[in-house]
């Protein structure tokens, strides 16, 4: 058996505790064995097991060793560090003991919970304690620097949760940047007619929020811009927005709409984003009537002026405040803030990628999306549902489920189409009369009040056929199906396929993360899962934390989620970000580069590698020095260092070697 | 579930693995979480950065008896640290040339990307590696003659590579 080496501590006297955690570990892994094994260790004075060491008995048994001189360092095999490292190192501190005196062995995570075997269990974790004791008997006590927290907040995305967070943070007294890069705040909600499973009016609930957002004292409101760099760690990050010109001064614009008359197309002529495209606008317009900022806006794609240079500008001349400004340009703003909340929402699937529903080929298939712009009374057609030839529907198919739990297009279930389709069928009755069919998969209902909205709708005579639809075309078979859109589906309660003529069909579309989520998430240092959504820190007990440190998630950028949990989860980032501004101050992890300047050669490898420029060159001693308060801790330029004088805190190079030699020697 | 993660008998490989915290490491706990169950083979050193990993830590890692070394690190373009991940990948290649010369297999040395999101990446990849170890059989290791002009620092230890021959 090796004996690691130890030049800086004296002699070591290491407790090594082993957790059951339940039978998570106990299992798989034969404890007493392991015990054993770890008592015959180098250094080790104790080996114990317990039941939960991150118990408070547990963290107790580590506190009162520590206090009675038994050990100077801990390891406690137990769970990834990633969970509880944190805990055991303040145990390590609370008995006296220096908090990073301390290594974990991840016998859960790496060992009990992945390995089939009892026995390679048991030999697997040993090696890991040995490992961890190994490299433990080398660490050094660390002291953790303070940085200060600034109190000002980025929220990127105006939609309903963007909103909330901001107006949350906003009245507890905060400063906050609200993002956004539409010409507007207001994101899906106010595109919405209803709400289910309340049927109140999604603008009545969202417009008063958005007012609020403009009026506040404390929000700085951005709109029609976007974050272009981030740089900087938790409490001190500075954020770059770039503010595209919108052409109309958002200081004089009063939102009049004569700009918008006097332009020279007098009809509008470019599908309306906000209508989903059911509507034209002019290439000067407002979004919606309740558009916040209530200001103008020119698409310098359509504009006359853009396009040729000929146009005579009556918009200019119309403009009363002269606020339409042809000369605008992009403006960088650079902003200090401590923390971040990204809530920049999803993307409604595009229907046209199930080629077998029809959609784009037959003119009364519409998304849900559009439907909900068609049955709204401030929408293209004033809430009237027409066909293509102007006729009311008599019968409306809503199909479930198109884009989600569907292995060819995405696996997950979306979350919100059941109800969303339950009240869609309920407003498109209410409106015409029309039979309604919903084909679905399973009706997932969870929620306050969803079940029994539900149970309404059964009542209210809307048929519910259960099964996957297989496709939507307008070859009738038979006269009654002429001239109209046959759904053919296999109905799973009968045991029959069917065939159902239609005047119109409803794709209940699910959602998706937004097409350059992946180019956000680098921009902030964060993860993304495999289908795009923002990786929260642990889905129980951080799901609005990163993995970066003062990035907080909200909304459906993390997840499919309906307005509710986008609201709480909104107000649980907001406090996230208070807790942290409140708090003052970060503790950073000791893990910074250093350089041993007796043994450095002023090389300047170093220099070059490190990415943030934590490194100078000391040109009177021709030393490297390594500034503590830029360095990330990433041990780049310790790997590069080609005469080991550059060492990295936490992570020295013969604490490395040493857990090496001990993850190989004892088993 | 695959055969690799079940089998006890026979030759039973023993692989480093150097994570890094971000992503690799991370994978590696959602695929506790998810209880994906792999080869028992593998046995990790986590790093806060695959860019961190001095060469001598993959020939240290050989020198005490591994059958292989795996480096796990964020995918191209998504390093914690902006780009310690490329740095990684160059002394990767640059050690996969030292390794040949130095008689280990190919299979025995692997660099990986995976992110935090990937848990069922770790399970195949340690899957994998250690199918194909088991194949090679334990590393035996030649001492080797170093031209004197190679300017390697790894590896010119005689000591540490006569070391490495007696290992199984």
């Amino acid at each position: 058996m090796s004996v690691p080496e130890n030049r800086t501590n004296g002699t070591p006297k290491i407790g090594v505790y082993i957790c059951h955690c339940g039978i998570n570990i106990a299992n798989k892994v034969n404890i007493k064995e392991t015990v054993d094994f770890a008592a015959k260790l180098p250094y080790v004075t104790v080996a114990k097991e317990y039941k939960f060491m991150c118990s408070d008995p547990g963290q107790e048994l580590i506190q009162q060793d520590i206090r009675a001189g038994l050990i100077d360092r801990v390891v406690v095999a137990s769970c990834s560090p990633l969970m509880h490292e944190a805990t055991f190192r303040n145990a390590t501190g609370e008995g006296g003991a220096n908090p990073f005196m301390f290594q974990m062995a991840n016998i859960r995570e790496h060992v009990s919970w992945v390995t089939f075997d009892k026995d390679a269990a048991t030999v697997k974790a040993k090696a890991l304690i040995a490992a961890a004791v190994h490299r433990v008997s080398l660490h050094r006590p660390l002291e953790q620097t303070r940085v200060p927290v600034h109190p000002d907040v980025l929220v990127v995305g105006g939609g309903i949760a963007g909103i909330h967070a901001s107006l949350t943070l906003a009245n507890a007294g905060k400063k906050v940047y609200l993002v956004e890069r539409e010409p507007t705040i207001g994101g899906h909600m106010a595109k919405f007619d209803k709400t289910f499973p309340t049927l109140d009016c999604s603008a009545c609930i969202l417009t008063p929020k958005m007012s609020a957002v403009r009026a506040h004292p404390n929000i700085t409101l951005w709109t029609y811009s976007e974050v272009v760099g981030v740089e900087g760690f938790v409490g001190n990050f500075k954020v770059k927005v770039r503010r595209k010109p919108r052409y109309v001064d958002e200081d004089l614009c009063v939102g009049c709409l004569e700009c918008i008359e006097a332009c020279i197309f007098k009809k509008g002529k470019f599908p309306d984003e906000f209508n989903q495209g059911l509507s034209q606008r002019k290439p000067i317009y407002i979004p919606f009537p309740q558009a916040t900022p209530l200001v103008a806006v020119i698409d310098p794609e359509t504009c006359a002026h853009f396009k040729t240079g000929k146009c005579k500008k009556p918009c200019a001349d119309a403009c009363q405040p002269g606020a339409v400004k042809f000369d605008q340009t992009e403006e960088i703003k650079e902003v200090a803030v401590g923390s971040v909340i990204l809530a920049t929402g999803f993307k409604a699937f595009d229907a046209a990628r199930v080629g077998r529903y029809g959609y784009g080929k037959y003119p009364n298939i519409y998304t849900s999306l559009e439907i909900e712009r068609l049955v709204n009374a401030a929408g293209p057609t004033g809430g009237e549902l027409k066909m293509a030839d102007g006729r009311k529907p008599k019968s409306v198919g809503i199909v479930h489920c198109v884009g989600s739990r569907d292995n060819n297009t995405n696996a997950y279930c979306s979350r919100v189409c059941c109800m969303y389709s339950l009240k869609l069928a309920h407003l498109i009755k209410e409106r015409t009369e029309a039979e309604v069919y919903n084909f679905y998969i399973d009706m997932r209902t969870p929620g306050k009040g969803y079940e029994e909205f539900y149970e309404r709708l059964l009542k209210e005579n809307v048929h519910f056929i259960r099964g996957r639809v297989a496709e939507i075309n307008d070859w009738a078979m038979i006269d009654e199906e002429k001239g109209h859109l046959i759904i053919r589906v296999e109905d799973t309660l009968i045991g029959r396929v069917r065939r159902v003529p239609v005047d119109m069909v409803v794709l209940s579309v699910g959602l998706e993360a937004q097409p350059d989520a992946d180019a956000v998430r680098r921009l902030f240092n964060i993860s993304c899962s495999h289908e795009g959504w923002f990786l929260e820190r642990h889905p129980k007990l951080a799901p609005v934390s990163t993995f970066t440190e003062g990035i907080f998630l909200a909304g459906a950028c993390q997840g499919p989620k309906d307005i509710p949990d986008c609201v709480a989860q909104a107000g649980a980032a907001a406090a996230e970000a208070l807790a942290l501004i409140d708090k003052g101050s970060v503790e950073l992890e000791p893990n910074t580069a250093f350089v041993n300047e007796e043994v450095c050669a002023g090389c300047h490898t170093c220099l070059n590698v490190c990415p943030y420029g934590a490194i100078s060159y000391i040109k009177e001693i021709n030393k490297a020095r390594v500034n503590g308060a830029l360095c990330k801790g990433c041990g780049t330029c310790v790997a590069a260092c080609p005469s080991g004088a550059l060492q990295q805190n936490l992570f020295t190079d013969e604490q490395i070697m040493n857990e090496i030699k001990g993850v190989m020697n004892h088993v | 579930m695959s055969d690799t993660a079940h089998k006890t008998d026979g030759f039973q490989p023993r692989i480093v693995a150097f994570f890094c915290n971000w992503c690799t490491y991370t994978a590696a706990d959602l695929a506790g979480t998810a209880r994906m169950t792999y080869a028992p083979n593998v046995r990790v050193v986590r790093v806060m950065c695959s860019g961190r990993l001095d060469p001598q830590f993959i020939m240290e890692a050989f020198r005490n008896g591994a059958d292989g070394v795996l480096i796990g690190g964020c995918h191209p373009g998504d390093c914690h640290y902006q780009a310690g991940n490329y740095k990684a990948l160059r002394r990767y290649i640059l050690l996969k040339r030292v390794m040949k010369e130095m008689g280990i297999e190919e299979g025995r040395f692997r660099l990986e990307w995976i992110a935090a999101s990937e848990g069922d990446k770790v399970q195949r990849v340690i899957n994998e590696m250690t199918e194909t170890i088991r194949k090679l059989g334990p590393l035996h290791l030649e001492p080797v003659n170093i031209p004197a002009t190679a300017h390697v620092q790894v590896g010119t230890d005689k000591a540490a590579v006569a070391a490495r021959g007696g290992v199984s």
